[in-house]
């Protein structure tokens, strides 16, 4: 066990966990930020996506020993109020079934719309490759990235 | 049920503590006939709701809430049930509070979630609860205003008298309205004095989804609660010998470790009681990630099962099934099955002389086709919370099935129904899987022995390699051509492992004068269940293959073909039992053909293929446009027809079937669990390949015959003629019918 002080959604956070745990386990187990889920735990699915210094990445890879002062987004932190242009897009599209995978579709999507503002419709489905979703909202997703880009229709 | 009243309060305050304001809740169980003063001794004085049926409650400030009574893995019934009791209490939608509903079946009435059946089995019962309601609240102002209940009407949540010009809203009268009791005859609307349905009402639990607030089993968690994993064989035909638990018990976090029989000796299992791995090792600890290290740490001997015959009491009543011992591989699942279709199978249904036919035929065109077992893999893997006392045993449970589970956790846990508590969680997707609740029985029995509140977890290789998956099957179909080139008999004969998908009454039975159908099974250790609509998926997309080919060897168009059959089937059907409505069936078709442009001309440019079928209540059809880019499928675009009847929630359905249609073309391309020596040769989704974005449909059309016939469901339907779309329009595409699935390893073969 280990104590370690965290970055997260802007707040410092100690905890004292074996330095191995993934940050998966830590933000759910320990923090209690469910939203953040478990759906392979070896990196192919991408519903424990988050971000680390603004960036895409699977928490279930990532050890917590390794995060150091790296600062991490969850889904409980992409916005105050639900009302980040990725999160009102896939309201209004009404993507969800299921909703278990949603999360980490949606920080992979804020993710590349930070770096690529406008993404093309092959770019979208490239970045969103490793979100799999069961229930099959796909084409809502990329209808819903595009709505958040500003570029659907096109 | 006196127990049940005051769980019910109670649990209710907890919920609405947040709403501020004095009163009491008064409790009319129209459908349980609750007693309105056992709930009022149960109930603390701040308590302001008033509750007019079992699904209705409403503040006198004028908050109106609405119970979702079926549980909900992604269908979105928690905003279209609700609806339905909206749209008869002239409720104001945006003013509903939509709340998911405990177990409580006596007064939901119907709490099962599975073969699309949630919206057509609950439309009366949620219609007349609304209906009563508001026929309540009509009283209630009558009385008030001294006016007959005749010159009142209602809309948005207020009640009008025109000759006063008085208006009041819901809220004012809910206290009033509750002391009335609940009228047993209530007038329903006219489909076309609708005006909620029909129109597109967003999932009501969207934001808290996108947020990531905690809904799923998986999230729930409660003061001093351990993380539990179960530990199984590895492969099938296995079974506990014994285990070395020293080095985990050391291991950090971990509290104990020992082994469960799910199942008692000499309990006999219902329909829904899986009976994969019966023996279990269990781990417990206080955190998942400790406890997934100490599973590792756990020295186990394991040994070969032996054949054995249990009772099992299904739905077709009590049966013997067969477990045979042995480690099974695909290869020799195949291998049977050929060996089967060699053979005569038992007849299921008959009509004139096939054989006749057969021997005077001038061509037979005959097809076999085949399909692998299926994993569900949800994206939430198996979890169960529980929490067993000597008062009480309390699950937060992923379960379409509650009512199934119940007697069997009573039988197995030996504890009274009237202490089973079950709180209904949103399900990280279900597909079937959840009707089997043998989880449920695992957390309780580790509860007990933990004397704690424990949260069991599947890890995504326990999810994946835990049976229940859709069957292998494989079926061979026959057509005899006379010398005038008509279709003069049919032949269906196949069967599966361990299960038979052959629907012998259905399409295209009824539209030939000389058909059979014969079946036959295969016993198995690996177990099966339903899997969006197990059998039909399969011969849905054998059927819809085979008539493809048989319109084009017979040189007619495969939309024209079908009708042509289907006219027949309506105007001069073969046979007394036929499942399906012919005219619908034509109904979906011809939409599909007007909304694609399916037109001869068109269709020489276009890989197209075209598929329908009619399965749990509901009819479907698509067209489907692929292209061949560096040898693999692209699916241009996807148009579907759909013929439910009365749409409760369009964006909503056109989600589910959009969902249906990628789930089928990733199954149909990609879908398929291998066995070695009975063990998933995948366990993983690095292993096992499920679609993805980059391979989903580019486009996809959603239609829906417009009829006022009572809604039908449409988890399924969509499902089973997608693989069938898929294989035609990749024929046109490569020149290539396909005939074993996934269709990917054939499109991959050279040659």
């Amino acid at each position: 066990m280990a104590k370690m002080t965290l970055t997260i959604n802007g707040k410092k956070q100690e905890v004292d966990v074996d330095p191995a745990t993934p940050v998966l386990w830590v933000l759910r187990d320990h923090l209690n930020l469910v939203g953040t889920k478990y759906g392979c735990g070896v990196g192919s699915c991408g519903a424990c996506t988050i971000h680390l210094n603004g960036r895409a990445l699977r928490s279930c890879q990532l050890p917590v020993s390794a995060v150091g002062s790296q600062e991490i987004t969850t889904i409980e932190g992409l916005s105050d109020n639900g009302d980040h242009p990725v999160q009102k897009a896939w309201l209004e599209l009404d993507v969800a079934q299921c909703g278990y995978c949603q999360t980490g579709q949606i920080m992979t999507a804020a993710s590349l719309l930070r770096s690529n503002p406008h993404p093309s419709d092959a770019e979208i489905e490239s970045a969103m490759t490793g979100n799999i979703c069961r229930c099959g909202t796909y084409t809502r997703i990329k209808e819903a990235i595009k709505t958040a880009a500003g570029t659907s229709g096109k | 049920m006196e127990k049940t009243n005051k769980n019910y309060s109670r649990r209710s305050f907890l919920k609405v503590t947040s709403i501020s304001g004095g009163g009491m809740m008064i409790g009319f169980g129209w459908l349980a006939s609750i007693k309105p003063n056992e709930v009022l001794a149960g109930t603390p004085a701040a308590e302001k709701w008033v509750e007019l049926t079992g699904f209705v409650k409403i503040t006198p400030d004028n908050q109106v809430k609405i119970m979702s009574p079926n549980p909900e893995f992604g269908q979105n019934v928690i905003t279209s049930m609700p609806m339905i009791i909206a749209e008869e209490l002239d409720a104001d939608w945006k003013n509903v509070q939509v709340e998911q509903a405990d177990f409580n079946t006596p007064k939901y009435k119907r709490q099962f979630t599975g073969g699309s059946q949630s919206i057509r089995q609950g439309w009366q019962i949620l219609r007349k609860a609304g209906a009563a309601a508001r026929l309540m609240l009509l009283q209630a102002a009558a009385a008030e205003w001294k006016v007959p209940v005749a010159e009142l009407t209602t809309s948005q949540g207020m009640v009008h008298h025109a000759n006063s010009n008085r208006s009041i809203n819901y809220g004012s009268l809910s206290t009033a309205a509750a002391q009335l009791p609940v009228p047993e005859n209530v007038v329903l609307k006219k489909t076309t004095e609708f005006s909620l349905l029909g129109t597109h009402q967003k999932n009501v639990e969207g934001k808290k989804i996108v947020r990531g607030q905690s809904l799923f089993t998986m999230d729930y968690r409660q003061e001093g609660m351990l993380i539990a994993m179960t530990i199984r064989p590895s492969a099938f035909g296995m079974q506990l010998k014994s285990y070395d638990a020293s080095a985990a018990l050391q291991m950090p976090g971990i509290k104990d470790v020992f082994d469960i029989k799910v199942y008692k000796e000499g309990y006999e299992r219902a329909g829904f009681d899986t009976r994969t791995f019966n023996h279990l090792l269990v781990v417990v600890g206080r955190s998942t990630w400790e406890v997934m290290n100490a599973r590792k740490k756990i020295s186990i001997q394991w040994e070969p099962i032996r054949e054995t015959k249990e009772v099992v009491a299904g739905w077709g009543g009590k049966q013997e099934e067969l477990i045979p011992a042995g480690l099974e591989n695909t290869a020799d699942h195949v291998k049977k099955m050929q060996d089967m279709q060699k053979k005569p199978g038992r007849v299921l249904r008959k009509d004139g002389h096939p054989e006749e036919a057969f021997a005077k035929a001038k061509k037979v065109l005959e097809r076999t086709y085949s399909a692998p077992f299926l994993p569900h893999n949800t994206m939430e893997p198996i979890s169960c919370f529980a929490h067993i006392t000597d008062e009480k045993a309390f699950f937060v449970a992923p379960t379409q099935a509650p009512e199934f589970i119940k007697p069997t956790l009573v039988a197995n846990l030996g504890i009274p129904a009237s202490s089973i508590d079950i709180q209904l969680a949103r399900m990280g997707g279900g597909f079937g899987r959840r009707a089997y609740c043998h989880y449920m029985v695992e957390a309780g029995l580790i509860s007990q022995k933990m004397k704690a509140p424990i949260k069991l977890i599947y890890t995504r290789e326990d999810d994946m390699t835990n049976g229940i998956y859709r069957p292998a099957y494989m079926v061979t179909y026959r057509a005899a051509i006379n010398e005038k080139n008509e279709v003069t008999a049919v032949h269906i004969k196949g069967g599966g492992i361990p299960e038979n998908a052959i629907h012998a009454d259905r399409f295209p039975a009824g539209a030939f004068d000389n058909y059979l159908a014969e079946g036959w099974q295969i016993p198995s250790n690996i177990t099966i269940g339903a899997f969006r609509a197990p059998r039909s998926n399969f011969i849905a997309s054998a059927e819809q293959s085979f008539l493809d080919e048989l319109a084009e060897l017979i040189g007619k168009d495969p939309i024209d073909y079908r009708i042509e059959l289907l006219k027949r089937a309506k105007t001069n059907p073969v046979g007394k039992n036929n499942d399906y409505d012919a005219d619908r069936y034509i109904g979906v078709l011809e939409l599909v053909k007007e909304k694609s442009n399916w037109r001869k001309e068109n269709n020489k440019e276009l890989r197209r293929g075209v598929a329908a079928y009619f399965c749990h209540n509901s009819y479907a059809a698509h067209v489907v446009d692929v292209t061949m880019k560096n040898g693999q499928p692209v699916v241009d675009k996807v148009v579907s027809a759909l013929d439910c009847g009365v749409v409760v929630n369009p964006e909503g359905a056109k989600n589910m079937v959009e969902g249906a249609v990628v789930d089928g073309i990733g199954n149909a391309l990609f879908g398929g669990l291998r066995f070695e020596k009975g063990e998933p040769m995948q366990k993983n989704f690095h292993q096992y390949r499920m679609i993805r974005h980059n391979e989903a449909p580019k486009k996809i059309d959603v239609h829906f015959v417009q009829n006022t016939i009572d809604p039908t469901g449409l988890g399924e339907p969509p499902f089973p003629p997608i693989f069938g779309a898929l294989a035609n329009a990749l024929y046109k595409a490569t020149g290539k019918r396909l005939y074993q699935q996934p269709f990917i390893n054939e499109l991959n073969k050279k040659g």
